[in-house]
């Protein structure tokens, strides 16, 4: 099977995009970025970047496993669960 | 959940399993005695309640929190937390020493990593943080009796401070997994320094209507003469809260810390320090955090127009009152009546019906409330 009949019986996915706004001095210094790696737009780099950010955020605010464990039997030895 | 100030919830506790070592070390280290209330602001930071800061603040964010009401990277701050001392206490200090910080006892409860030592400006302090240098303002005297030396960096906690109030006392770690397990996605903050009064109640189950739940978090901690004390607030909130609101809910939690009355800057604070423990709204009163006629009364609502990146809602009220027409408590913005129908939620007025034995009236407080004051001999600050 040649690559392209491969690629046709794959499913395909649609991944709806969303335009958003950013300063142009905020823009003009990604632009110079992404020229220096391997990006191919503004928005490849853009939503690489939020997604790291949100992915670190939401990391760091989680409790580890056992931890939430211990937190919740405190939570129920004081009677707010 | 929404995320923390600034991205990252803090923890510099110090592990358990590494306690004992660690209280060895400390014992050979350099000391410096701090205050029960630095020791909170310290236990604060080391929890996460005041994140993102990991220490006591260097002399760059010093300045930029003093002037921009920013930290330098730019994240909303407003109240410096700063650790003040002697220059004597330094002698055998300086900056790079990692040093033991001691309570009363000399007991160490705390490391302190002395990044930089650096002298400051009271009067600026006063004047950029409380808008006033006059010294009957508790937050101005307070900043005059300051050590003249601010010492800035991270610390590590060792040892938890004593509290009688533990019962009552969650960390944001905590509160955001009880409000993940209450199922709850939008949840208002409530700060207060006082006992429930209906004027309360109101704003309280008035913001509750637009949220999956109501975080109830009384200041516990020194607070100035005439208010109420601390176990008379948890007494009569425990109460208020068993009799008129529901369980699934409300969470009641202290907040330790000390008042500063800082008015605009300090409510922004507060806000901060709720979003770090999962709010997703913020209540903001009438003279916030204020202290005699310092401030304009809605000034503490009107400094969130400076932050749109702060993150967390403010839910602003106006003043209540009850309205003998309305035959309810309402505000200006809802009540057509004259003031002659109405009657304030007074804080003196209740204060001075307390100290004799007049009833204190049902339009102004539960009866059950009204009874626990009653069941306290001495309930204000001396």
């Amino acid at each position: 099977m040649k690559t392209h009949e491969l690629a046709s019986c794959l499913p395909q996915f649609v991944i709806t995009m969303y335009a958003t706004e950013i300063p142009e001095s905020l823009y003009n210094r990604i632009v110079a970025r992404i020229r220096e790696r391997n990006f191919n737009s503004v928005t490849d780099y853009a939503s690489y970047v939020l997604r790291e950010k949100l992915v670190m955020e939401e990391e760091a605010s989680k409790p580890t496993f056992f931890k939430e464990e211990e937190i919740k039997t405190r939570l129920r030895d004081l009677g707010y669960l | 959940m929404v995320p923390p100030h600034g991205g990252k919830l803090v923890d510099r506790t110090v592990p358990f399993d590494k306690k004992e070592q660690k209280i060895r070390e400390a014992a050979s280290l350099a000391q410096i005695e701090v205050s029960s209330g630095l020791a909170r602001d310290l236990e604060n930071i080391a929890y996460g309640v005041l994140s993102p800061l990991e220490g006591f603040l260097c002399q760059d964010d010093y300045q930029s929190v003093l002037r921009n009401k920013r930290l330098t990277s730019d994240l909303v701050w407003t109240i410096p937390i700063l650790l003040d001392t002697s220059k004597d206490n330094l002698k055998n200090v300086k900056e790079g020493d990692l040093v033991a910080l001691v309570d009363a006892a000399r007991l160490p409860f705390a490391t302190l990593h002395v990044e930089e030592i650096y002298a400051f400006n009271k009067k600026e302090l006063a004047e950029r943080v409380y808008g006033t240098t006059e010294q009957a303002h508790p937050g101005v005297a307070k900043t005059f009796a300051m050590g003249d030396c601010l010492i800035g960096g991270k610390i590590n906690l060792i040892e938890p401070l004593f509290d009688e109030f533990q019962r009552y006392e969650l960390k944001p770690v905590e509160t955001r997994v009880l409000f993940k397990e209450k199922g709850w996605r939008t949840i208002v903050g409530f700060q207060t320094r006082n006992i429930p009064h209906l004027g309360h109640e109101y704003v309280q189950k008035t913001a509750l209507t637009f949220v999956d739940g109501l975080f109830v978090n009384p200041v516990i901690g020194k607070k100035k003469r005439g208010d109420f004390k601390d176990e008379v607030i948890l007494d009569a909130y425990t109460t208020l809260l068993k009799s008129y609101y529901l369980k699934d809910r409300t969470v009641l939690a202290i907040l330790r810390t000390e008042m500063r009355y800082a008015g605009p800057r300090e409510a922004i604070f507060h806000a901060i320090i709720r979003k770090n423990f999962g709010c997703t709204h913020f209540v903001v009163g009438r003279d916030h955090a204020g202290v005699g006629n310092y401030y304009p009364p809605y000034a503490a609502q009107q400094i969130f127009d400076e932050f749109p990146d702060l993150r967390i809602i403010p839910l602003f009220f106006t003043a209540f009152f009850y309205c003998k027409k309305c035959e309810s408590v309402v505000n200006e913005k809802i009540c057509p009546h004259d003031a002659q129908y109405r009657i304030d939620f007074s804080g003196t007025q209740l204060r001075g019906k307390l100290s004799t034995s007049e009833a204190l009236p049902k339009e102004l407080i539960r009866p059950e409330v009204a009874e626990v004051l009653r069941k306290h001999k001495d309930p204000f600050v001396e």
